[in-house]
């Protein structure tokens, strides 16, 4: 997804770090061999990069400074939920919400290219005092989930699956608001996809709630 | 042997029976960073002495009950049900403090061939750190 920016910015000091959110790595392979990125893909098993900047969906993203300072916290990197007009006897999604979809892309991608290229004088970069105030501390329940889920997933490694899965269901319970938890352990159809009626049943009780959060960024579609 | 899951990776360990999560001191500085000394648990300059009156559950023959620790520290844990698998977790306020620091926390995570990367190898470039996944 990165592959174009990162190639057009590469001499400007910048680079990507892709981070996949996947227990296992053959199910991340083929889309990695498929993009064929020139910066670091990593292979995230234990979703310690969600724990440690709190994160709940894919895709996020948080800017880091040449400082190792964070410039955004963790927020939607530029999705749009089109998805949730998705007609299923066309499979397709209305055009207005498609352009809308392109548009928060897009304006994500120019966004990133405008703090790489002017730095913290970029209309895009945060102050600290800002990215204090965007950044969203976890709960008690957040870090309590986060060992199940760690557990759950070691457990899985040992072929202790019934406890495994357990341990994975009390960290979607204590952290409802994690898609990352919840779809990890759901099943997948044969695109590999946590995408069945469970999904859809959890998508549809958000309501007017947002499974994509628009981000604070000047030119974002709402 | 029981498996311990940190903040600082996973350590394979001899402990001993029963509730709890008792280690010897140097498998406890091993595994978590925090070890037993007269004052109590230490890391670095950082002490947390042990409750009066309950020294039985966390300090005994030699060896210190992680599990009692990290509860009365505020941290998280979650251990299998034979107890052979723990994790200890970082408190909501330590992840908290950290990310309010602005200080982007630091990972070392695998890429398909099994090299390690860590964040802070990169130290010096702006760096845009994006998830995704297959799911």
């Amino acid at each position: 997804m990165w592959q174009t920016l990162y190639e057009e910015l590469k001499e400007r000091n910048f680079i990507v770090i892709a981070v996949a959110m996947d227990s296992r790595a053959d199910a991340a392979r083929p889309w990695i061999e498929q993009a064929a990125p020139s910066y670091p893909a990593l292979i995230d098993r234990d979703h310690r990069v969600s724990e440690l900047y709190n994160m709940v969906n894919v895709p996020q993203a948080v800017w880091i400074d040449e400082a190792g300072r964070i410039v955004r916290p963790a927020e939607n990197a530029g999705a749009f939920e089109a998805f949730r007009s998705l007609n299923f006897e066309t499979m397709t999604v209305p055009e207005d919400k498609a352009a809308t979809a392109q548009k928060a892309k897009t304006t994500y991608v120019a966004a990133v290219r405008d703090w790489v290229l002017t730095g913290s004088a970029s209309a895009h970069a945060f102050d600290a005092d800002q990215a204090r105030a965007h950044t969203q501390a976890p709960s008690a329940e957040i870090a309590q989930a986060h060992c199940h889920f760690r557990l759950g997933q070691y457990l899985l490694r040992q072929d202790r699956a019934a406890e495994g899965h357990e341990q994975l269901a009390e960290a979607s319970r204590l952290h409802p608001a994690s898609w990352n938890i919840w779809r990890q352990a759901a099943e997948v159809n044969d695109m590999g996809l946590a995408a069945g009626p469970e999904f859809w049943a959890r998508v549809n009780a958000l309501s007017d709630d947002y499974y994509y959060p628009p981000v604070d960024m000047a030119g974002m579609p709402d | 042997m029981t498996t311990i899951l940190s903040d600082l990776g996973t350590f394979t360990l001899a402990a001993g029976t029963g509730p709890g999560l008792w280690l010897g001191a140097a498998a406890a500085e091993e595994a978590t960073g925090w070890s037993p000394r007269p004052e109590g648990l230490c890391r670095g300059a950082v002490c947390v002495p042990v409750p009066g009156g309950r020294e039985t559950e966390f300090v005994a023959g030699g060896k210190v009950n992680l599990a009692a620790f990290w509860d009365h520290m505020g941290h998280p844990s979650a251990h299998s049900t034979d107890g052979d698998i723990w994790v200890l977790g970082e408190s909501a306020g330590a992840r908290a403090d950290s990310l309010r620091s602005l200080e982007a926390p630091d990972f070392t995570l695998p890429d398909l061939t099994g090299l390690e990367h860590s964040l802070s190898d990169h130290r010096g470039k702006k760096v845009l750190l994006a998830t995704w996944a297959s799911w």
